[in-house]
């Protein structure tokens, strides 16, 4: 007989029987329906306690702030979406005032070492973000790969302010996410951060040092 | 370090628990690295569910988690087709050195030499590391906790936080040591060496190793749970993923995860929510240009099908390995996880492991608590800790005619002489006239009792018989 079909006979011919199955009620999970402004108010309170960085932009002044916020660090290049409109606006934009603009448009092994040692900084979509927790959903595609939004030390997310979510039961019962799953997808909620040594916390240890988000309202 | 450096390798010795407890009570470095540690998780824990109606939470993580494991073996097979359909390979193992064999074959298929490791308890029962290692492949750690603690050859002694029982003085030492890196008392800096040290190893390693925190059966999804990116580097860098769980790992929907979230974070370490919650539902698409060409997922079944077969024992696997009875045990913020010598430690160590390794080689863990009951409040799920700690206790000394012993080595603390003298007492009891002359006869010559009593008195003082008995001073009271 098979591992698996040793495994699951022993579970099917449980000796104690029958197991009852409990209802699950899940409004305890629900918090009261803030306004839009109380959402903004709690995610940026939520996300700047985990070292996340906030701005408030429009849809005229976005470009104007990123440019502030990468010239502040020196960044030499931006790696952008290449079909998400993030990505147009800023090459359409042809500002001498932002770094230089990167597309992740080939498989990750013709680059691997480039993007590790010389990206300075991304910018991503989101699908939204969560009140509640200060957390970012990205669903990573071939516009917008996994580890556009892990390996550079300053990660730059933008954020609809109409897209916040009060919690994450919410996020995903809104965005049917039983109907399917990509390949992968993420809650971020900060900076990488750890505190294994002896408790202090550190930022940066394997993922980005920054994570600042543009919440356009 | 020498206290620890005993149980590290392949073989731990369970049964030395009392002269490692011993030596970890008397080691001021070990209590003062946990006690200040376990002291912030509290308080941090109590501040994470301010304004949350904690119980009806705990209530429905209970409810979940039950809901799960009634349905276990349904789920078990829904998850599998489910990942199936999503391009995930499934494997099952019916114990640990089964699943290391499934992933040494993975390995050796694609030729690797280094496999790079997220957290996963599961892959330290199976002793994943020293397995692989045996068969020429390297494994690294890459969590910065087990790092540490690989390069201590140690093994974590907290399931959340491995390396808590080290400070920062020694992690630079070790560090220094090791990897060269200058001596500094400056976390910032150790983190930004260990970062360097293993950026290098993401980039190179043929596979990468992770553990899963919930399993969802209805989109075939893999959760992962982390703070530090080292979990995401692993599962998207190499271009083989392989991720190992328990088979009890598994829940219905999405929205169990939501609730088990919730639960989970706040618990271990007081967070709303980690940096990162990574789901993962099947490698690299044609058009993706990142992430893994396969995905596999071990089903490890280790004891878990075994606990499954009796009700009450069947709470300990609704366990979401969030650390927060270990947090609040007093016995665990005194000793430290390694006095333990098992995988598990603390309380939830304390019952899980005698069904994995036996009593007859843990009887001492159900007795290592004070049963102030701590554990049992805070556990997320509501597993009862502490009455469980009481049946393995009994079961452990000579069984219960009412459980049918379900846990290996039954009897194996039971002491003829202890059970004689209860034999003994049962006797005097139920038999009024031996009963008479026996207590009085221990007043009349109470001053011959012995002041020391055993391991009982090495803490305690004997208690005194009284002047007269009970009996005596009733009849007096003329009642």
């Amino acid at each position: 007989m098979s591992s698996r079909e040793t495994i699951l006979q022993r579970l099917r011919n449980r000796t104690g029987g029958e197991l009852t199955v409990p209802e699950c009620d899940f409004s305890v999970l629900a918090r009261p329906d803030w306004p839009t402004n109380e959402r903004i108010e709690r995610f940026e309170k939520l996300i700047e306690s985990v070292h996340g960085e906030v701005h408030h932009v429009s849809e005229d002044s976005w470009v104007d702030r990123l440019a502030e916020v990468l010239n502040t660090r020196g960044a030499r290049n931006l790696l952008v979406p290449k079909q998400h409109e993030i990505g147009q606006t800023l090459r359409a934009a042809d500002r001498d005032d932002l770094p230089e603009l990167l597309i992740y448009d080939e498989p990750i092994e013709s680059w691997q070492a480039h993007l590790f040692n010389e990206v300075d900084a991304s910018i991503t979509s989101t699908r939204g973000g969560i009140a509640e927790t200060g957390s970012l959903i990205l669903w990573p595609n071939d516009d917008e790969p996994r580890l556009m939004s892990l390996v550079p030390p300053v990660h730059i997310a933008v954020l609809k302010a109409s897209e916040l979510y009060t919690t994450f039961h919410e996020a995903m019962q809104a965005q049917n996410w039983a109907a399917g799953m990509p390949t992968n997808a993420l809650l971020i909620s900060g900076p990488s951060k750890t505190a294994d040594i002896e408790q202090t916390l550190a930022y940066g240890v394997h993922g980005p040092k920054e994570l600042i988000v543009l919440i356009i309202e | 370090m020498s206290e620890t450096a005993e149980h590290t390798g392949h073989h731990i010795d369970v049964k030395e628990f009392h002269p490692r407890a011993q030596a970890a009570i008397h080691n001021p470095k070990i209590r003062k690295n946990f006690r200040s540690a376990m002291d912030g998780l509290m308080s941090k824990r109590k501040a994470a569910f301010e304004g949350w109606d904690l119980e009806t939470l705990r209530e429905l993580g209970a409810n979940v988690r039950l809901r799960a494991l009634a349905n276990l073996p349904d789920l078990l097979e829904q998850l599998e087709k489910k990942l199936t359909e999503n391009g995930i390979k499934v494997h099952w193992a019916v114990d640990g050195d089964e699943a290391c064999r499934i992933v040494r074959d993975i390995c050796k298929a694609r030729d690797a030499k280094t496999v790079i490791k997220g957290k996963s308890m599961v892959s330290e029962e199976m002793e994943l590391n020293h397995y692989l290692k045996a068969e020429g492949i390297e494994a690294l750690e890459s969590d910065l906790g087990e790092y540490i603690v690989q390069l201590a050859d140690e093994t974590p002694s907290h399931i959340i936080m491995p390396a808590i029982h080290k400070n920062t003085g020694e992690i630079s030492e070790l560090m220094h040591e090791k990897t060269g890196t200058d001596l500094s008392n400056d976390v910032e800096y150790l983190t930004a060496s260990a970062r360097q040290q293993l950026r290098e190893k993401f980039m190179n390693a043929d596979v990468g190793v992770s553990g899963v925190n919930f399993a969802v059966a209805e989109t075939g999804t893999l959760c992962l749970v982390e703070n530090e990116g080292n979990g995401r580097m692993t599962t998207t860098v190499p271009k083989c993923h392989i991720a190992v769980t328990g088979i009890e790992k598994v829940v219905p929907s999405m929205e169990d995860v939501s609730a088990l979230l919730a639960l989970l974070t706040r618990s271990a370490t007081g967070q709303h929510i980690t940096t990162y919650f990574n789901m993962i539902s099947g490698p690299r698409k044609a058009e993706e240009l990142d992430g893994p060409e396969e995905v596999h997922l071990v089903l490890v079944d280790n004891g878990r099908s075994s606990i499954y077969q009796d009700d009450e024992l069947l709470d300990t696997l609704r366990c979401i390995r969030c650390g927060a009875c270990m947090n609040h045990c007093p016995v665990y913020t005194r000793v430290g996880g390694h006095a333990y010598g098992t995988t598990y430690p603390g309380p939830i160590g304390k019952i899980l492991m005698p069904h994995l390794i036996g009593l007859d080689e843990g009887r001492h863990l159900p007795s290592a608590s004070s049963l102030c009951g701590a554990c049992g409040e805070v556990c997320p799920v509501k597993i009862p800790i502490p009455d469980l700690l009481v049946r393995l206790r009994q079961e452990s000394v000579d069984g219960d005619n009412l459980h049918p012993a379900k846990v290996r080595g039954h009897g194996a603390k039971r002491s003829s002489k202890e059970a004689l003298i209860w034999k003994g007492w049962a006797w005097m009891h139920a038999s009024p006239g031996i009963y008479r002359f026996g207590t009085s006869a221990a007043t009349k010559f109470r001053a011959l009792q012995p002041s020391k009593a055993g391991a009982w008195t090495d803490y305690r003082t004997a208690p005194k018989l009284a002047a007269k008995t009970l009996h005596q001073r009733m009849k007096e009271r003329g009642q």
